[in-house]
């Protein structure tokens, strides 16, 4: 109950928030949708890095390396502090300054003028709806489950049906999810890009500290930094994976173990060279690379339902990262160019300045966050079951070694916090599109008036709200994670399309179409291929499919625009100097 | 020092694929292993060239575009 009434603390407190920002509301469509152009740097790095961190960084980092080990600080974080700071310095600034130039309020707007043409308008808009969609579910979603578990126990006699029997009287992912959409719609419906960008600060705060905070109480409860480095599972003489840590309740802290617990064995083990056996033994897998093969035993979740189903059931698991996994992973990070809500939130700056900071910190604040909960993740490996679900390494990290319900309703707020300050911006994005690249551009300037057109907007999110939790509720329970995979693949296959409309004079409106046309369909192969959303890679090397995508949209862009007629010099004029 | 920059980003490009520390297992400080740690470093090289990007490539001319009128 103590965790639950934490959590409503907080939502009430971003609720208060929505309302003080409506107050800075100057009433006009600009401010609703760019605030007027009047962002400073730190409420930019705050807001860009809110909404490009979701539930992920603290939940699924930790969840990650507990499967694959360190290498995924490398694999999904460090390089997108590279990756994403360059795009802010090469395409954020650039599309901020046309955008303030050209009056542009969303990414078509922008490419219509820039490849003069209506078409393009029409092609581009499904498909980023299409492809926010799945992300404002994984929000919605990924909220759901992780409060469930945590309220468990709070109202046994009103929800007596759990998604799984132990959270029994746990609030229901149905009631979480429309809670916390009710929660963002009315901030943003309220304060529109302002209060997103408000809330996202406040928010980003709260989950940079959260994150902080759990590591601290966790290393001190794994006998500090020197003892937790000797923690995570380590591979014995026999190829066996032992746990040789325990938590010791009386003591309160993980010591040693009497004798280890085997959890895993290494596979091949036996056909192994002599010289590949001792390299590994004493090796703590979680703090390496190089892929190994492990089998492990896990509970059978049918044991249940079926009496004749085994209790123990084996599975196998790569841990590590492939080289060539590691290398083209660089693509999905390419993501951040075509972000709808990214570029609505570059548009709010008040001067190319304020994305100085941001392009500085954002590396920055990556480290800050992922660091602690990549490390949490390995630690896990030496005191959780291999067969948990990487979802939920954190909050059992907490609930076995820290159990204080304060703390773990304050690090679910931090979770709360991660996923809100993204679901904010895709919301007000999609009813920003709608209004703009649908009903203004089509009903032409001048037939509404300003209030209306915020109006229209504000019908446009509620609308989109409403439908998100339906399918949300329809598809709840989606692998979130995968899930998002997906979308950045989509999202960093078009990147050629901005990188090439804003540095590419030859670049045509056919060369653009035929990239979205090719990356979008290579990415539908590969998205179906993998059983829409789960995790998939290509050939024995284990290419990831963004890399492919992106290189079919890429040599569509090229060909198509070197074939066709090149853009009018009225056009050019618009964008480059000549 | 513009050649330099971008120089200096395709380096990073490079120095991201460590696979001279796949298999080091030495704990920097007595907890955090080399390859976390190496990357945590490059984090921190990221944000040193973005400084050095702001300095010696900032695109003043665009930037006065966007602020005439």
């Amino acid at each position: 109950m103590t965790t639950l009434i934490v959590i409503i603390l907080y939502l009430g407190l971003l609720l208060g928030l929505g309302m003080y920002t409506n107050r800075l509301s100057r009433g006009t469509s600009q401010d609703y949708f760019v605030a007027s152009h009047s962002i400073g740097p730190f409420l930019l790095l705050m807001s860009v890095f809110g909404t490009t961190m979701t539930a992920f960084a603290l939940v699924g980092s930790t969840g990650k390396t507990f499967e694959r080990g360190i290498g995924t600080y490398g694999l999904m974080a460090s390089i997108s502090g590279l990756v994403h700071a360059a795009i802010f310095f090469v395409i954020g600034i650039r599309l901020w300054c046309y955008g303030k130039k050209h009056n542009f309020v969303t990414q078509i707007q922008f490419f219509r003028a820039r490849f003069d043409s209506n078409t393009i308008g029409y092609i581009l808009f499904p498909i980023l709806v299409m492809l926010v969609i799945p992300y404002l579910l994984i929000g919605i979603i990924g909220a759901g489950k992780t409060i469930e578990p945590v309220t468990a126990g709070a109202f046994p006699d009103i929800f007596t049906n759990p998604t799984r029997p132990p959270w029994v009287g746990g609030i229901p992912p149905w009631l979480s999810g429309l809670v916390i959409s009710a929660v963002v719609l009315t901030y943003v419906f309220m304060g529109g890009s302002r209060g997103a960008a408000f809330a996202n600060t406040f928010q980003t705060l709260v989950f940079m500290v959260m994150g902080l905070v759990a590591f601290v109480f966790i290393v001190k409860a794994l006998g500090g930094l020197d003892n937790a480095g000797n923690v995570p599972a380590r591979i014995n003489d026999q190829g066996m994976l032992v746990q040789e840590y325990s938590y010791n309740k009386k003591e309160q802290q993980v010591t040693k173990s009497d004798t280890p617990k085997v959890i895993g064995k290494v596979k091949h083990w036996e056909e192994m060279s002599e010289e590949k056996r001792e390299a590994l033994v004493g090796q703590q897998p979680h703090f390496t690379r190089t892929p190994i093969d492990l089998e492990y035993k896990t509970k059978n979740t049918k044991a249940g339902k079926d009496p004749d189903a085994p209790k123990l059931i084996t599975k196998e698991r790569e841990l590590g990262i492939p080289p060539m996994t590691f290398l083209t992973y660089l693509f999905i990070p390419l993501s951040v160019g075509m972000f709808p809500h990214l570029f609505q939130h570059w548009l709010t700056a008040k001067s190319a300045k304020s994305f100085r900071l941001t392009v500085i910190a954002h590396p920055l604040c990556i480290m800050i966050v992922w660091v602690p909960c990549v490390l949490i993740g390995a630690w896990a490996s030496g005191i959780l079951p291999p067969g948990m679900p990487p979802p939920a390494v954190l909050s059992n990290m907490l609930a076995q070694l820290i159990q204080n319900d304060i703390l773990t309703g304050l690090l679910t707020a931090g979770v709360l916090a991660a996923i809100m300050s993204s679901l904010d911006s895709q919301f007000l994005c999609l009813g920003t599109i709608f209004t703009n690249d649908i009903v203004l551009h089509k009903a032409g300037k001048g037939k509404y008036t300003d209030k209306q057109v915020v109006k229209i907007a504000r019908t446009f999110i509620v609308v989109i709200v409403a439908l998100t939790y339906a399918l949300a509720m329809a598809l709840k329970d989606a692998n979130v994670f995968d899930l998002a995979i997906w979308c950045f693949s989509g999202f960093g296959a078009l990147f050629p399309v901005v990188f090439a409309a804003l540095y590419w004079k030859r670049a045509t409106k056919e060369g653009a179409i035929a990239s979205i046309l090719a990356a979008t369909i290579t990415w539908f192969y590969y998205f179906q291929k993998a059983g829409y959303g789960g995790e998939y890679f290509i050939g024995e090397h284990k290419i990831v499919p963004a890399a492919v995508c992106f290189a079919a949209g890429a040599i569509a862009m090229i060909v198509v625009s070197l074939a066709t007629k090149p853009p009018s010099k009225e056009t050019l004029d618009k964008f480059f100097k000549s | 020092m513009k050649a330099l920059v971008y120089l200096l980003f395709l380096l990073m490009l490079i120095l991201h694929q460590d696979s001279w520390a796949w298999d080091d297992q030495t704990l920097v400080l007595g907890f955090m292993p080399i390859g976390l740690a190496y990357h945590a470093a490059f984090s921190i090289g990221c944000a040193i060239l973005g400084a050095l990007a702001i300095k010696y490539v900032w695109p003043h001319d665009l930037e006065k575009l966007a602020e005439e009128e």
